[in-house]
């Protein structure tokens, strides 16, 4: 049963919509959402593509299987909020994973419609459905939850894994408190995916949705210092916890000169422009000056994507990507690469620091690269990057961002019980992901080191439900 | 939440706080800071504490009414709350039975090295503490400091107060005087810390500073707050904020301490401008 309109030859004749977007030019100028959204017709148009495969081959591809076509037979349905619905099943944060998940990894890679063109626009209309029924979906009363378990369960981290976690165990009727360090809720989502990517206003709003569901969230608490494991469970009185502590302290090159003034972590730019809000003009915490400067930024992936955009929206005149692989080994999400590009990001591949230069004074001036090719598969499958003899250059710069990924939290190691691995990410076990403490679950960066927002989530829930399973028999 | 209990003028822009944060007194140990928010719209500072009261729940900080954020700080009233407050942060100092501590505190870091002081003068430790000022309006903490040390030297730049000099003269004095130094511990400006490093070097004492560079979260995940300190990169809220002086490059932490003097000039000249704007429209 489907409410498509049209027989299978003619849905596939449709082409693709693509996302409408700022103008390159204008959005280099303001840190507003740079996609804008499909309207109810082009959302109506693209759902038509969709073949309605009975064994759903995208939701196989989604690490937490949201029925997408039955969420898009609601959209052909004209049921916005049963589109919502048929998400928020699976997954309760439509509005940022329609946004921020690299959907042509995951959803659209496995879509029949990919394999000989292009893939039905998944990620475009997760996004549409979740903010075309924001409004209705804060209006309407919760649904009833199953009666409490007199069971609780704290969550440690606000990010997208502790979100999705908290989504679920309060659906399994467990009393859930989410503890965080900062002073806003989302984690990552707050303090390093960028607004033009992501509103906070999304992120506040979802936040908002687990709170009416009585999930209770407090901030400035850092677990491992305002209060221990052992303390959540022997004071506090919770029955099991959720580690979801997210990425921790930024990789840095270690090349000479990386100590000199002007570089920046990606972290430490995206904290500053996203969670202290360093882009306005009233904001207290300062930033480096970017206007008309040169920047170069080290890395590929969505991070150094983001570092490279915000660089150029806080009115840097040249911004520079540098990578030691070429184009096609880079992680970043597919969209962000183009719009990079549409923005003026310039890329450099096949070339690696070697050293940043003083001015004299202690500021960054530029720095010296070199050139390499690429030579077998290393272990992550990708081709290993080898430097190429004399072919050393120098880029003059005014600043650097250092985008090469992050250790993981440190603030729990010294937690007695935990064990972690030599990379210092948290272990455990890969079906039920407890850690070696009874109780206590952990999912998300801080057990696989920096990964996407979506798989954090699907870990979140995978840990939901052995969290559950570990309480009902207790 | 984070109520100021009390507030006091000590000296001129310094400020005794006692804020209410219960589980931040409960789990102090000297060395210690937090990080906090005055409003909602302030940045994050991060601040070393002096010392806490478990039993009413409340934390004291001494705080210099010098950038933006501390500036905030220091209107809030007794009864007010901060917006945000994070702690305790950081490792706490390493506590044994040293034998004879010299603890050097100079402006607001004398804070810090109370704390410390305290806990060594408890662990049995004989404490000299150097206590450094500009002048007589800034000496702080003589009561507090003169309880937990066995020797007591209040020194100022020009000597209005106390003795006459820097600190760095009278812990030569104290080698001089052929004092046997088993540890040093010094909190106060970088230029200071520096200088008493150098010094204790020579002398082969181990010495710990406490560092207090620009910090943006506060619980190991910017990175903003790195140092050089044997050559290697360390994170001061996650790896301090105590290091040993000896190791530590004074030099970039100096730098980095004054990456956004110019920016942090040229914002509280706009802010200033924009009161005056306010201020004469109102008169009209």
């Amino acid at each position: 049963m489907t409410n498509n309109p049209l027989p299978l030859k003619e849905r596939m004749q449709i082409q693709r919509h693509s996302m409408p977007a700022q103008l390159p030019q204008e959005r280099v100028e303001n840190f507003n959402e740079v996609n804008q959204g499909f309207s109810l017709e082009l959302a109506r148009e693209e759902a038509q593509r969709c073949l309605q495969c009975k064994d759903a081959p995208c939701s196989q591809g989604c690490p937490v299987h949201v029925h997408i076509p039955d969420f898009i037979d609601q959209i052909l349905a004209d049921n916005m909020l049963g589109a919502a619905d048929a998400i928020l099943q699976d997954n309760l944060l439509p509005a940022v994973c329609g946004r921020v998940c690299p959907q042509e990894k995951f959803c659209e890679s496995q879509c029949i419609l990919g394999k000989k063109g292009q893939s039905v626009a998944i990620g475009s209309l997760e996004r549409f459905t979740a903010d075309s029924t924001a409004a209705d979906r804060a209006a309407r009363p919760q649904g009833e939850l199953p009666a409490p378990t007199g069971k609780k369960v704290a969550l440690i981290g606000s990010g997208p894994s502790s979100l999705a976690c908290a989504g679920d165990l309060i659906r399994f009727g467990h009393a859930v408190t989410v503890y965080e360090a900062l002073h806003a809720f989302g984690g990552v989502l707050i303090y390093g995916i960028p607004e033009f990517r992501l509103p906070k206003s999304i992120v506040a709003y979802e936040v908002d949705v687990l709170r009416r569901l009585g999930v209770k969230f407090e901030k400035n608490v850092v677990i491992g210092k305002t209060l221990t494991l052992n303390e959540l469970f022997d004071d506090q009185g919770y029955d099991a916890v959720f580690i979801g502590a997210g990425a921790g302290l930024p990789n840095f090159l270690g090349i000479p000169g990386e100590e000199l003034i002007g570089i920046y972590s990606s972290n430490e730019l995206l904290t500053r422009v996203n969670l202290m809000k360093a882009y306005q003009k009233e904001a207290i915490t300062p930033i480096f000056d970017f206007k008309d400067k040169v920047v170069a930024v080290f890395g590929a992936g969505n991070t150094a994507l983001d570092s490279a955009r915000t660089a150029l929206r806080l009115g840097a005149k040249d911004v520079h990507i540098i990578y030691r692989r070429s184009e096609e080994e880079m992680p970043a999400r597919h969209e962000e690469v183009e719009h990079a590009k549409e923005e003026g990001v310039q890329f450099t591949f096949l070339a690696a620091p070697l050293e940043f230069l003083d001015n004299g004074e202690g500021w960054l001036k530029g720095v010296r690269l070199q050139r390499m090719q690429l030579g077998e598969p290393d272990a992550s499958g990708r081709r290993r990057p080898l430097p190429v003899e004399g072919s050393e250059f120098t880029l003059d710069l005014d600043l650097a961002v250092i985008a090469i990924g992050n250790g993981s939290n440190p603030l729990l190691r010294d937690a007695p019980e935990l064990q972690f691995t030599r990379r210092g990410t948290l272990e455990v076990n890969p079906q039920s992901l407890q850690t070696a403490k009874q109780g206590v679950y952990a999912g998300g960066d801080i057990v696989t080191g920096g990964a996407t927002v979506i798989s954090a989530m699907g870990a979140g829930r995978q840990a939901a439900q052995s969290i559950h399973d570990y309480l009902s028999q207790l | 939440m984070f109520e100021i209990i009390n507030k006091t003028k000590i000296a001129p822009d310094v400020y005794r706080l006692e804020i209410a944060a219960p589980l931040i007194a409960k789990k102090f140990k000297a060395g210690q800071f937090i990080v906090l928010r005055p409003l909602d719209t302030s940045e994050r500072v991060p601040l070393t504490i002096m010392k806490t009261d478990p039993q009413a729940g409340t934390i004291t900080l001494i705080v210099k009414a010098i950038g933006l954020s501390t500036r905030q700080l220091c209107t809030l009233e007794k009864g007010q709350a901060v917006a945000d407050l994070l702690g305790p942060l950081g490792k706490p100092s390493e506590i044994e039975k040293y034998g004879t501590v010299v603890i050097v505190g100079g402006g607001v870091g004398t804070a810090v090295a109370f704390a410390v002081a305290q806990s060594l003068k408890e662990a049995g430790n004989r404490i000299i503490t150097i206590s450094g000022s500009r002048d007589k309006s800034f000496v702080i903490l003589e009561d507090d400091l003169r309880e937990i040390s066995d020797e007591l030297i209040m020194a100022t730049d020009d000597g209005s107060y106390g003795v006459k000099g820097f600190v760095t003269e009278y812990l030569k004095g104290l080698y001089a005087r052929g004092e046997k130094i088993d540890r040093v511990i010094a909190a106060g400006p970088l230029p200071m810390m520096r200088f008493i490093s150098d010094i204790t070097r020579e002398h082969k004492t181990p010495t710990v500073v406490s560092l207090n560079p620009i910090m943006v979260d506060g619980i190991g995940m910017c990175g903003g707050c790195r140092a050089l300190v044997g050559g290697k990169i360390v994170f001061v809220c996650v790896d301090g904020p105590e290091f040993d002086a000896h190791q530590v490059d004074f030099d970039s932490l100096m730098r980095r301490n004054n990456a956004y003097r110019g920016i942090e000039q040229e914002k509280e000249h706009a802010c200033k401008l924009e009161a005056e704007i306010e201020a004469v429209q109102h008169d009209q």
